[in-house]
């Protein structure tokens, strides 16, 4: 391997469990332990834990902290109240994202962002060179850990009250300090435990002695696949604009920020493509960059655990942007059958 | 549940982690233990037709898990007479038991002289001591 990986404080950790490790976004990471599927639906089921210790942390602060990020980023920060989190989108000028990320309000004219690892680097630097005096941007991520506790027990299993989905507090998880944020990325109930690096170890094993199945990368993504959350550099980047992703909810178009006029018209002029959902008709698996029959592509697929079937997010047009539209899927020279679906692909029977 | 790791003494291996017992004119063929385990549980066997030819050490199908697709090599050359419809319907029965109901095709030899140059059970261990 050319580059040397960085590791987070639970490396040794996975490796004693056994973990598969890989290059993740400049990382070495845990794919998977016992295996994508049981991880997967010991989260649908119970509880799951993921070391997410590689996502990024930026402070904003000061008086004019609020300015910057109301202008920088693409849902409208005055909503939030401290205590309150909220997912946005970092846009470039042409409306294109830089990364999407949640947004804390910590306090009255401070703010923490908890960034995707792979963006880091250019989320922080965007951010840097848009201060204005009065606010100070500062990347803490080597300070911090973060594991993400998800599924329908964790918060009992924590012995944490319940709360109101993006919200947060300060807390202890047996004796370890943490600010427990009531929010994840598998669709379940949950929460992501953010606490300094040199606890991490200890808040690791306390969470496992709570009975939180270790999870890997692998199933991190087949979960949020499932619920259609996209991930960026597959379903969105730099290049893709946030109406055509289905985001416009997180997009304050009666505010003025980055790219914001390209975002009103692709909305007035309705986009000429849609990030869709779809399930396969015909025993296959999708997989990203896969055309699709018709100008489209595959940007995310893979194998739902909990359907027993392909599933996948793309691009296609308008057209064929419908729920029930078939699909044909370009899959390695063999074209196969699928059918747009209303997103979530995957919902609890309830 | 995957099975333990094993490689049988009485197959023959092929380089590309893939194993075939011969009976007379004929052989049943699948992947290894090693192959199943660097790929994680598999939820698609993309299989050829019966009737179809395979050729030695060319692919004749794929396997997938979640996160990976590997192709099928095939240790032997011949014509397919059988797909294993278990594993086309539970592909996650060639990591439960990869030398037994986890075989993948039954095929009738073009060149039984191939078998020749199949690896025995020690030199296919040999070559995993390597990787």
């Amino acid at each position: 391997m050319a580059a040397t990986l960085l590791h987070t404080p639970l490396y040794e950790r996975h490796v004693e469990l056994g973990a598969r490790m890989v290059p993740f976004a400049g990382w070495e990471m845990p794919v998977q332990y016992e295996g994508v599927i049981p991880e997967h639906r010991a989260v649908r089921a119970d509880a799951g834990v993921f070391d997410v210790s590689h996502m990024g942390e930026l402070e904003v602060e000061g008086p004019h902290a609020r300015d910057l990020l109301q202008h920088a980023l693409s849902n409208d920060v005055d909503k939030l109240e401290p205590g309150q989190a909220q997912y946005t989108l970092l846009t470039n000028e042409r409306g294109g994202i830089i990364d999407d990320l949640i947004v804390y309000r910590v306090g009255d004219c401070s703010y923490l962002l908890v960034v995707n690892a792979s963006n880091r680097a250019a989320a922080y630097a965007w951010l840097k060179e848009r201060e204005i005096p009065g606010s100070d941007v500062r990347d803490v991520s080597d300070d911090c850990a973060l594991l993400a506790v998800q599924g329908p027990k964790a918060i009992e299993r924590l012995g944490l009250p319940p709360a109101t989905a993006f919200t947060f507090a300060e807390s202890s998880i047996d004796g370890v300090e943490v600010m427990v944020n009531r929010t994840g990325y598998t669709g379940e109930d949950g929460c992501e435990l953010l606490c300094m690096s040199e606890d991490a170890v200890r808040l690791w094993d306390a969470v496992l002695e709570r009975g939180a199945v270790p999870c890997g990368l692998g199933a991190r993504d087949t979960l949020r696949l499932e619920v259609c959350y996209p991930l960026h550099g597959n379903d969105i980047g730099p290049d893709t604009d946030a109406i055509s992703a289905g985001l416009g909810w997180a997009c304050a178009l009666d505010k003025e920020f980055e790219g914001v006029e390209v975002l009103r018209r692709v909305k007035a002029d309705v986009p000429e493509r849609r990030l869709v959902a779809f399930v396969m008709e015909d025993k296959a698996i999708p997989r990203q960059g896969m055309p699709i029959e018709g100008g489209g592509e595959v940007t995310s697929g893979s194998h739902s655990p909990m359907l027993e079937i392909g599933i996948g997010l793309g691009y296609v047009p308008v057209a064929q942007a419908q729920p029930e539209t078939e699909l044909t899927i370009d899959v390695r020279g063999r074209p196969r059958r699928a059918r747009v679906v209303k997103k979530p692909i995957y919902k609890r029977e309830d | 549940m995957a099975a333990a790791e094993s490689y049988p003494d009485d197959l023959k291996y092929h380089e590309e982690h893939d194993w075939a017992r011969v009976e007379g004119d004929e052989a049943v063929v699948g992947i290894t233990w090693f192959a199943a385990d660097a790929l994680g549980e598999l939820v698609h066997f993309e299989a050829p037709e019966v009737g179809a030819t395979v050729t030695k050490d060319q692919s004749y199908g794929e396997v997938e898990s979640v996160k990976a697709v590997s192709d099928l090599i095939a240790p032997l050359s011949g014509e397919v007479l059988e797909v294993n419809a278990q594993v086309v319907d539970a592909p996650e029965t060639v990591n439960e038991d990869p030398y037994g109901n986890g075989w993948l095709l039954r095929i009738r030899l073009a060149d039984s002289g191939e078998v020749d140059a199949l690896l025995d059970v020690g030199a296919y261990r040999d070559l995993l001591a390597q990787q």
